[in-house]
């Protein structure tokens, strides 16, 4: 699994980044993580609004900073 | 749907109305009780003297620093909720293939309604350039956004009453949407960076409004609330201690002297002052209304409170990364002649 954390360094992206780590460390999945800070990366899937969450190029969340149960739930349905 | 879950459902809906009239009602016991708690704490229980000017103080900094933070927490979950219903993938939706003038004021009304945070100014701007919507109206959408703050609305209208609220809305939408459709003739497309048009959109993630139930809108609008009053503490207690050292020692007639009515340049000056500090409408809003009491004209104190909002450095150094420093400064320069001119309008007719 690639997941890639879209947003350019604030605060609340940088809160995902690190709930993302620890959700899939939780799941004990196989899985990338990228931080993606370059705006034009960012404009390039669609996202407006940051923090941003892309699994396997698909954009899942966006604009806001999920709980961890939330975020578990979005990462299972997508490893499945 | 089968009858056990449509009956926990219907149970956790019951739940959910019984936790929002709770809020409710926590919420103003709270602001009820706030002036009658300090009263009887300071005055009764401490026996501190209500005519001194250290009791007087304090008996501002712990009643104003209350009420503001309730406001604050109040109206950020109020609209928040309201918020869910849009996303700003609607908004641009909606601007996109919109000319200029109808485009600019649709920009700058749903600049006040869509919610954004400063820190995707960015990614917003080069979101609306690739599916065509105009530089000048996304320059619009940009000024209103910070420029009207709801939290502003609601702490003048609490504060000063709904005239001088409305006074803010309208004339916020009035210089969004005119600096929008000067910016816009002045054919600014050159000084944008040009990686901005280079960019390809590759696909138009479509989730949000629509997804959400009552429920989550209730928890985001409770998250924002946290997230917001956590961000913004410091400067609503910078900006009241500072209120309340004004309220207590500052002679009544050392401001309304130097920056009243009497002085042409106040308005400027105010404006001047505003651009490099760096707080946000709560952290600002003890300090207007402490110069308000000391007898500084409203309209110096609206260009004051908007120019420290709309135009902030750590936004402009953002900014920076999509427009080039001409446009920049242009922009700089036409939001703050914008609000120099309601200052002066309102110290005018007010």
């Amino acid at each position: 699994m690639n997941i890639k954390v879209l947003g350019p360094g604030c605060r609340n992206c940088i809160t995902l980044d690190r709930i993302t780590h620890e959700v899939i460390a939780e799941m004990g999945i196989e899985a990338t993580i990228e931080k993606i800070e370059d705006y034009a990366l960012i404009a390039g899937f669609g996202v407006m609004s940051t923090p941003a969450l892309v699994v396997d190029g698909k954009v899942l969340l966006s604009g806001r900073v999920p709980t961890a149960r939330h975020l578990k739930e979005i990462l299972e349905a997508a490893h499945s | 749907m089968n009858t056990s879950v449509e009956i926990s459902l219907r149970r956790s809906q019951g739940r959910q109305t019984g936790r929002l009239i709770l809020l409710g009602l926590g919420w103003f016991s709270l602001y009820w009780v706030n002036g009658r708690v300090w009263n009887f704490l300071l005055f009764t229980l401490i026996g501190v003297n209500k005519e001194s000017k250290i009791g007087d103080s304090i008996h501002f900094f712990l009643y104003d620093f209350t009420k503001i933070a309730l406001l604050l927490v109040g109206i950020t979950f109020v609209v928040t909720f309201a918020r869910s219903f849009i996303t700003i993938e609607r908004t641009r939706a909606l601007l996109g293939g919109k000319r200029e003038g109808i485009g600019n004021i649709l920009a700058a009304s749903a600049g006040i309604v869509t919610p954004f945070c400063s820190c995707s100014a960015v990614p917003v701007f080069i979101g609306f350039l690739g599916s065509g919507v105009p530089v000048g109206v996304t320059l619009s959408f940009l000024i209103a956004s910070p420029l009207i703050n709801e939290i502003a609305v609601g702490l003048l209208f609490t504060m000063f009453g709904w005239k001088i609220a409305a006074i803010y809305l309208l004339s916020g939408l009035v210089i969004a949407i005119s600096a929008g459709i000067f910016l816009g003739r002045l054919k600014v497309e050159r000084w944008v960076e040009p990686f901005v048009f280079a960019t390809k959109i590759n696909e138009t993630p479509n989730f949000g409004a629509s997804g959400y139930s009552i429920n989550e809108r209730v928890t985001l609008g409770i998250e924002e609330a946290k997230v917001i009053f956590l961000k913004i503490w410091p400067y609503l207690l910078g900006g009241i201690a500072l209120g309340a050292a004004i309220h207590g020692w500052a002679p009544t007639t050392f401001f309304a002297q130097y920056a009243g009515s009497g002085n042409p340049f106040a308005v400027v000056i105010a404006v001047i002052v505003g651009i490099p500090l760096y707080s946000n409408a709560a952290g600002v809003m003890p300090i207007v209304q402490v110069l308000y009491d000391k007898g500084l004209p409203m309209g110096t104190l609206l260009a004051f409170m908007m120019s420290v909002v709309a135009l902030s450095l750590p936004e402009m150094i953002l900014l920076r990364r999509v427009l080039k420093p001409k446009l920049l400064a242009t922009f700089i320069t036409v939001v703050g002649l914008g609000i120099i001119f309601v200052g002066y309008l309102f110290n005018a007719i007010l």
